[in-house]
């Protein structure tokens, strides 16, 4: 997992890290969507979770030979002298919501990404977003087309049915990118951001 | 994503590492905390002390990615940094700029994020 890559250090005067959180279903694109934008190349890491569904930060759990990990993905962006932005890749499904409070603690806001084929590895993520208050944008990762001679009902739907599709507020933000793409993820972290920005300033939200 | 079995892997190792203590004191610590050394640990260094140790003797390093480099669980990567910030052995720089919860990112942090993207 090593690699001269993963080994770019900090600059030393880094002292603000923040977090950017990209959940979204099995193979939707959320490792794919970090090794775009990162610095470094994706690193691994995990958490213990138990059977009994133990608090992350209770290390007692450490000592669990019942204990099984979860790992996630994560990459970063250095913004400036101080400030590192991490993006971090969270498992959807309800079943990883031990790691929440972890990962979205202190987040700045979060990215869904989404599949159109899978749309309900979505609704969870969601629900949990808006329960929680934390602020998010929708991602809709356009994988390759169809291929040509599929029926006409496989072609992607469009960015209004997927709205409708996962029922979201008007207020929140649906975009498309191609998670293969720098560019692209990099506009979708714009996104985002803007979205929080005009968040602070809730009369000239649409 | 792949859940495993973490015993059968190292079966005592976990275990060894944190002395199976359930202990929370010390700095609070999260994901993105930025890790700072203060030299190179002395013989006789626990091993997985010695590892934080020598990741962040000249740079800051991250909560996640000390876990990611030691192949070591997150809460497990915090047990050893309590016991090393508590020794003075390492600081901590917090992420301050982080939102409280329930509140949005403020305005000039998003800003220097705005600006930071951009520059990408």
């Amino acid at each position: 997992m090593t690699s001269d890559r993963n080994d770019v250090p900090l600059r030393s005067t880094a002292r603000d890290a923040l977090k950017i959180v990209i959940v979204g279903g099995f193979g939707v694109g959320k490792t794919t969507m970090v090794g775009a934008v990162s610095e470094i190349r994706p690193l691994s890491t995990e958490e213990i979770m138990t059977r009994a569904g133990v608090g992350i930060d209770d290390p007692s759990a450490v000592a669990d030979k019942n204990a099984t990990t979860v790992a996630f993905d994560f990459g970063r962006i250095t913004l400036n002298d101080e400030k590192v932005l991490y993006l971090f890749g969270a498992p959807g499904q309800q079943r990883f919501w031990f790691l929440w409070d972890q990962l979205f603690g202190g987040s700045l806001g979060a990215v869904v990404l989404v599949d159109t084929r899978r749309l309900a590895d979505s609704f969870y993520a969601i629900d949990r977003l808006e329960h929680h208050g934390t602020p998010f944008i929708v991602a809709v990762n356009r994988f390759p087309g169809p291929a040509p001679d599929a029926p006409p009902a496989r072609a992607a739907p469009s960015l209004a049915r997927v709205r409708a599709a996962l029922d979201l507020p008007p207020g929140v933000p649906l975009v498309e990118c191609d998670a293969r793409l720098r560019p692209s993820c990099k506009s979708v972290l714009i996104d985002l951001v803007q979205h929080l920005t005009s968040l602070h300033f809730p009369e000239t939200t649409p | 994503m792949n859940p495993r079995d973490v015993g059968r892997e190292d079966p005592d190792r976990l275990f060894i590492v944190t002395g199976g203590r359930a202990d929370t004191d010390g700095p609070v610590l999260d994901l993105v905390s930025l890790i700072v050394g203060g030299g190179a640990a002395p013989p006789g260094t626990p091993s997985e002390q010695a590892g934080v140790l020598a990741r962040c003797r000249d740079f800051p390093v991250s909560v996640a990615e000390l876990s990611a480099h030691l192949d070591l669980p997150v809460s497990v990567v915090k047990i050893v940094l309590r016991d090393l910030a508590r020794e003075g052995r390492v600081t901590v720089r917090p992420p301050v700029s982080a939102p409280p919860r329930d509140q949005l990112p403020d305005l000039e942090t998003l800003r220097q994020v705005l600006v930071g993207l951009h520059d990408l």
